[in-house]
């Protein structure tokens, strides 16, 4: 049997006045698969994330998800449709506890409970990502890693068809990182469907399936990510013209 | 977690005390049914204006100085429509009429930022209290209209009690059904509520409507105070402004919290403007920057800080 299509982008261009930050992009990820969006600084890979999950209004192309179309509706809407996501500066509610936080991503989104059900979900998703004992704790109170946890638990919650992970290992040291790789490894084989922007490269060789690199917001490689980090185009990109 | 008990020990004392203080307001007319009655009246009107208006502002951020429309709104349709249908169904038309006003201003304006949002509700009080005296005096005879049905003072009052229990009532529901928590969600990012599958305008648009429509009651509940309506009277910007301040005395983000901006404030501003009759724009803007700066989570805010630290030294005091 073939694997099914997620999510498919066809010829996506986001503008800022005159700066195109997403120049007709066009990719495809497969159900079970972790897709890394790679590229420089800049390059648009946030912009693009943020067309997908409706934070921003596409300026033209189309965006599927199971063969329905999403591109420009609300971003509630998207949710509800099966994507979630984590941002780049992290983003959690100040004035709730971890609890509470995590359970935000899951009353109004893809998957919805309230109640006892609301609650044995919550306890599931602390243990997953290693959060139990800190349950009743104020989320500012945190250190960083724990908030990058609460925010990826608040995306779980949903039980999303495709998940968005913004540079969710960033700023994390390297033991911290090991955890992390981990964590995102473990829904790797629960099968989950993932798009992971991404800076550090061990983490995109161990994660990723496929890689698309992005490059002043046009696509310039996509592949296996041994083989694609190994292009000259790719290489240029990120060392800069001098270095090839 | 989240609580998912119907009725917490919390909860229940609150309710025990709530009803033991609504008695004890109940009996307020057998006591007294000249000054202190009014002022008991003006208590009861500012209890459930400012925690209407807190149940709208408070988690939304958003300062709406519309109330005065809406409780304007109410007491005209009570005033226009006196002489043909019963008073029960003036108020309940008066209800319904500030809801849809809420709706259309939300609609328009609840995607505006947060400064825009004020300037527009004051604005809108203003523009509508310009209509209502232009419409009186070119369309009728005299500016204002008379309110002539017999209900007593202490009448008033009790319907003002039951309105506020109601009001309480619902502020209690929200807190803690799904509307109350995505409130809390939106009022924290709202980025992060849309991409939770919020609708953010939509529970804006709606929390907007409930305290509209509480407002535009209460001024229907009220027009049988006075024998003869104005606009100056019924679209008083102050009454907006009063609001405002009762409630971030108090504190907005409490349901319990307006009401402790309500009682002292309303019995010094009695005191305020027996002694300076023509100085009350000034003393409510100087109250306003006390307010802002003295207080700036409300007596609330304060006392669960001090409610707090207290514990924290019961718990953790070396014995
Ligand atoms: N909201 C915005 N308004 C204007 N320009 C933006 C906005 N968001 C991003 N950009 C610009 O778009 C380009 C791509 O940015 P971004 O998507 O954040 O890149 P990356 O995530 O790959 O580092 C940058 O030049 C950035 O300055
Ligand atoms: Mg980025």
């Amino acid at each position: 049997m073939s694997p099914n299509l997620a999510l498919s982008v066809h010829n996506v261009t986001k503008n800022f006045g005159g700066l195109t930050a997403v120049d007709q992009i066009t990719f495809d990820v497969m159900e079970h698969d972790v897709v890394g969006l790679i590229g420089p600084n800049g390059s648009g890979k946030t912009t693009m994330l943020n067309v997908i999950s409706g934070m921003l209004r596409s300026s033209s192309g189309k965006i599927k998800l199971y063969g329905r179309n999403i591109a420009r509706h609300s971003a509630n809407r998207i949710a509800r449709q099966g994507i979630s996501r984590t941002f780049q500066l992290v983003r959690t509610l100040p004035t709730m506890t971890v609890a509470e936080n995590i359970a935000a991503g899951g009353v109004f989104s893809y998957r919805r409970y309230w109640g006892k059900e609301l609650n044995r979900r919550i306890r599931y998703m602390l243990s997953h990502v290693g959060l139990s004992d800190k349950a009743e704790m104020p989320v500012a109170a945190l250190t960083y890693i724990d908030q990058k946890r609460v925010e990826l638990a608040r995306a779980l919650m949903a039980d999303p068809k495709v998940l968005l992970l913004d540079e969710w290992l960033a700023g994390l040291n390297p033991s911290e990182m090991k955890i992390g790789i981990n964590l995102i490894r473990g829904l790797r084989y629960e099968g989950r469907t993932i798009i992971i922007v991404e800076h550090h490269m061990d983490a995109i060789r161990s994660l990723c399936d496929r890689c698309v690199v992005m490059n002043s917001g046009v696509k310039i490689a996509e592949g296996n990510p041994q083989a694609v980090l190994n292009e000259p185009e790719v290489i240029r990109a990120y060392l800069g013209e001098e270095n090839a | 977690m989240i609580e998912d008990k119907f009725l917490t020990r919390r909860e229940l004392a609150g309710f025990i005390i709530a009803i033991v203080a609504l008695a004890i307001a109940a009996m307020l007319p057998v006591l007294n049914t000249g000054y202190i009655l009014s002022l008991g009246v003006t208590i009861a009107m500012y209890t459930v204006l400012s925690t209407s208006w807190a149940l709208f502002s408070g988690p939304t951020h958003y300062i709406s100085l519309a109330t005065a429309a809406f409780f304007g709104l109410g007491m005209y349709v009570v005033g226009s429509g006196i002489e043909v249908l019963p008073f029960p169904i003036l108020a309940i038309i008066a209800t319904c009429a500030g809801a849809v006003l809420a709706f259309l201003i939300g609609v328009a304006t609840l995607r505006l930022s947060g400064i825009y949002f004020v300037i527009f509700t004051l604005g809108l009080a203003e523009f509508i209290r310009q209509i209502v005296t232009w419409v009186q005096t070119t369309m009728g005879t005299s500016s204002g209209l008379y309110v002539l049905i017999n209900i007593e003072e202490k009448t008033i009052y009790w319907r003002l009690l039951c309105l506020a229990a109601f009001v309480y009532l619902i502020g209690w529901g929200i807190n803690r059904s799904r509307l109350g928590f995505a409130l809390r969600i939106i009022g924290n990012d709202e980025e992060v509520a849309k991409h939770s599958g919020i609708n953010v305008a939509l529970v804006k648009v709606l929390l907007f409507m409930i305290s509209g429509s509480i407002a535009a009651l209460t001024g229907a509940l009220l027009a049988p105070r006075w024998t003869y309506i104005e606009p100056t009277i019924a679209f008083s910007p102050m009454l907006s402004f009063l609001v405002v301040i009762m409630a971030l005395v108090g504190g907005a983000q409490r349901l319990w919290g307006p009401i402790l901006g309500v009682i002292p404030f309303a019995l010094v501003w009695d005191l305020i403007t027996a002694q300076f009759p023509n100085q009350t724009a000034l003393m409510l803007g100087i109250a306003f920057l006390l307010v802002v700066y003295a207080i700036p989570n409300g007596i609330g805010g304060q006392g669960a800080k001090y409610w707090a630290k207290f514990k924290h030294w019961r718990d953790f005091r070396v014995t």
